[in-house]
């Protein structure tokens, strides 16, 4: 549903994003992660047809963003950072405003389907409401709707969970699950419980660059180069049982964490709690506690990001 | 054509909450009746010569770039200029609805002027002729005046700079006749015709003369090319 390749943008002589290539298939969530400045939004309003990139191309619903611009944009609903709307303008007002400059008519359908977004987001009983005397939490969900109106193809949130409380961002998360089952979703964030929740496939951004692109399962396993293990074995010296558990297959690497506790980095994707435990068993040590350890995205993120701060490493842009 | 007619609409009803819209109208009104009575008291002629063929148009050129100086300035500040150009509208039908919206807005304010050749009519008889052409007249320059203040907006994010643009704008396309008289031979008529004042006086004579609507159109054609392609280049930062 949307090829990138090669996207590249300079603000005068400051590289943005530099070589950003990637695929969304059609249905597919994929969760833009990277720190502030990282080059998520420009990669964003590349694709939205608001700027042209300096080199590359992409293409959205079939459509050339730079070529086919108009038409892209047909496709594409858009959910800037900035959520700036009309403020002397009713919610419904605006949002049949835009339904019509995108094309969603006769009247009647159109009126229909305002009503449709502003149910499906939660603002219909906001409907007469100007939008300049909405909270922030509103205004989001607004700029949610009017991304939905022409029922796209495909949306392109930008930050869509910043400046909300927690039981706004857990609702607007529901809704962009909901609406990825029938919509290709690119979403970008600097929050990662946001794609841990929503995402199938995460893309790490950083200076510009594609650091890391996988799903979300598999990114994790890889950044932490194995599969990790907690154990906790008593009866015998802690020595001992480093030394046996070293030996077991596919076992890298034994850390002692004290009170008993292992921590076994093995292979990756391998599953070697059975044998661990038989092992344990057999030895005649007792086995207190066996589990797998999942590394959380926020780990991977501070890997892959934490770099030291060159001097010389200016802004990029956002 | 149609996305540029929704765009007019909405930044339409926009001018019916600014308060802005109604201080300019308000000032128009006030200078216009007070030069129509001033006038009037002296001349005793039931003519608006006097009136839409002189000076006192001037207070156009200040007023009616306030008019336009929220059109695109504001967008661009606020950062609503971002949805409406990744909507599958062209820059061009942007500018041009913007551009309606404030001509329609100044038609609007000219209505009570009206009350003018209606005072003429119970009191006097006036030749109507000529007050058609003037009416034509005035359109065309403010048509031409809100052109350029589209421009002017369409240059920066600061209202109060887009109108001082749009003034000084108007200020020297309406002076440059007045530099005609430094110089001699074909450049003086260059000068002459390049200038906003040399395409009204007609107007208020009874005159419809082409030369002066093609003055009045191309400047409105090339304000609006050129605020399209100042649009276009914002995106190329």
């Amino acid at each position: 549903m949307i090829t990138v390749r090669g996207l590249t943008k300079y603000y005068g002589s400051l590289p943005a994003i530099q070589d950003v290539s990637f695929d969304v298939a059609a249905g597919e969530v994929l969760g833009f992660l990277g720190p502030n400045a990282a080059g998520k939004t420009t990669t964003m309003r590349i694709l939205t047809g608001y700027m042209p990139p300096s080199a590359g191309k992409a293409v959205v619903a079939g459509y050339d963003v730079v070529e086919h611009s108009l038409e892209a944009r047909r496709h594409i609903g858009y959910l800037p950072e900035s959520v700036a709307l009309y403020p002397e303008m009713s919610v419904r007002a605006y949002l049949e405003f835009m339904a019509a400059l995108r094309g969603v008519g006769p009247a009647r359908r159109r009126k229909q389907r305002v009503d449709e977004v502003m149910a499906r987001c939660q603002v219909a009983h906001m409907a007469d409401r100007p939008i300049g005397k909405l909270s922030r939490g509103y205004r989001q969900r607004v700029g949610l709707a009017q991304a939905l109106v022409h029922d796209p193809e495909v949306l392109i949130l930008d930050e869509p969970t910043v400046g909300l409380d927690p039981a706004q961002i857990i609702e607007v998360r529901d809704l962009i699950r909901e609406l990825g089952r029938d919509h290709t979703i690119i979403l970008s964030t600097h929050i990662l419980s946001e794609v841990e929740h929503v995402c199938q496939r995460v893309m790490i951004i950083h200076e510009g660059r594609i650091v890391a692109e996988d799903t979300r399962d598999r990114l994790r396993a890889r950044l932490k180069g194995g599969e990790l293990l907690y154990v906790e074995v008593a009866g015998a010296p802690s020595e001992e049982i480093t030394a046996g558990l070293l030996s077991l297959p596919h076992v890298q690497d034994v850390r002692p964490l004290g009170d008993n506790a292992y921590q076994v980095t093995c292979t990756l994707g391998s599953d070697i709690r059975a044998g661990l435990a038989q092992f344990v068993v057999q030895k005649g040590w007792q086995l207190l506690e066996l589990r797998r350890e999942r590394i959380s995205l926020e780990e991977i993120f501070l890997q892959l990001t934490s770099d030291e701060p060159r001097p010389d490493q200016a802004p990029a842009g956002r | 054509m149609r996305n540029a007619f929704l765009i007019a609409r909405r930044e339409l009803e926009a001018y019916f909450i600014s308060p802005i819209a109604y201080v300019v109208t308000a000032a128009m009104l006030v200078v216009l009746g007070y030069f129509f009575s001033v006038i009037l008291f002296v001349t005793r002629q039931a003519s608006l010569r006097p009136l839409f063929g002189g000076s006192a148009l001037i207070v156009l050129l200040f007023v009616l770039p306030l008019l336009t100086m929220r059109l695109l300035a504001e967008e661009q500040r606020s950062g609503t200029i971002e949805l409406l150009v990744t909507a599958p509208v062209r820059d061009g039908e942007i500018i041009l609805g913007k551009y309606l919206a404030s001509l329609a807005f100044y038609l609007l304010m000219l209505v009570p002027t009206l009350y003018y050749p209606v005072v003429l009519e119970v009191f006097g008889r006036p030749d109507w002729g000529p007050i058609l052409t003037t009416y034509l007249g005035i359109i065309l320059l403010g048509g031409s005046l809100l052109g350029v203040g589209t421009l002017a907006s369409a240059l920066t994010s600061n209202q109060i700079v887009a109108a001082v643009l749009g003034v000084g704008m108007a200020l020297l396309l309406w002076l440059i006749p007045s530099l005609a008289g430094f110089v001699s031979g074909p450049l003086a008529d260059v000068l002459q015709y390049l200038g906003l004042s040399s395409h009204i006086a007609d107007f208020a004579k009874g005159i419809i003369d082409t030369r002066h609507v093609v003055y009045h159109l191309s400047v409105i054609a090339a304000s609006l090319f050129l605020a399209t392609r100042i649009l276009e280049t914002r995106r190329w930062r």
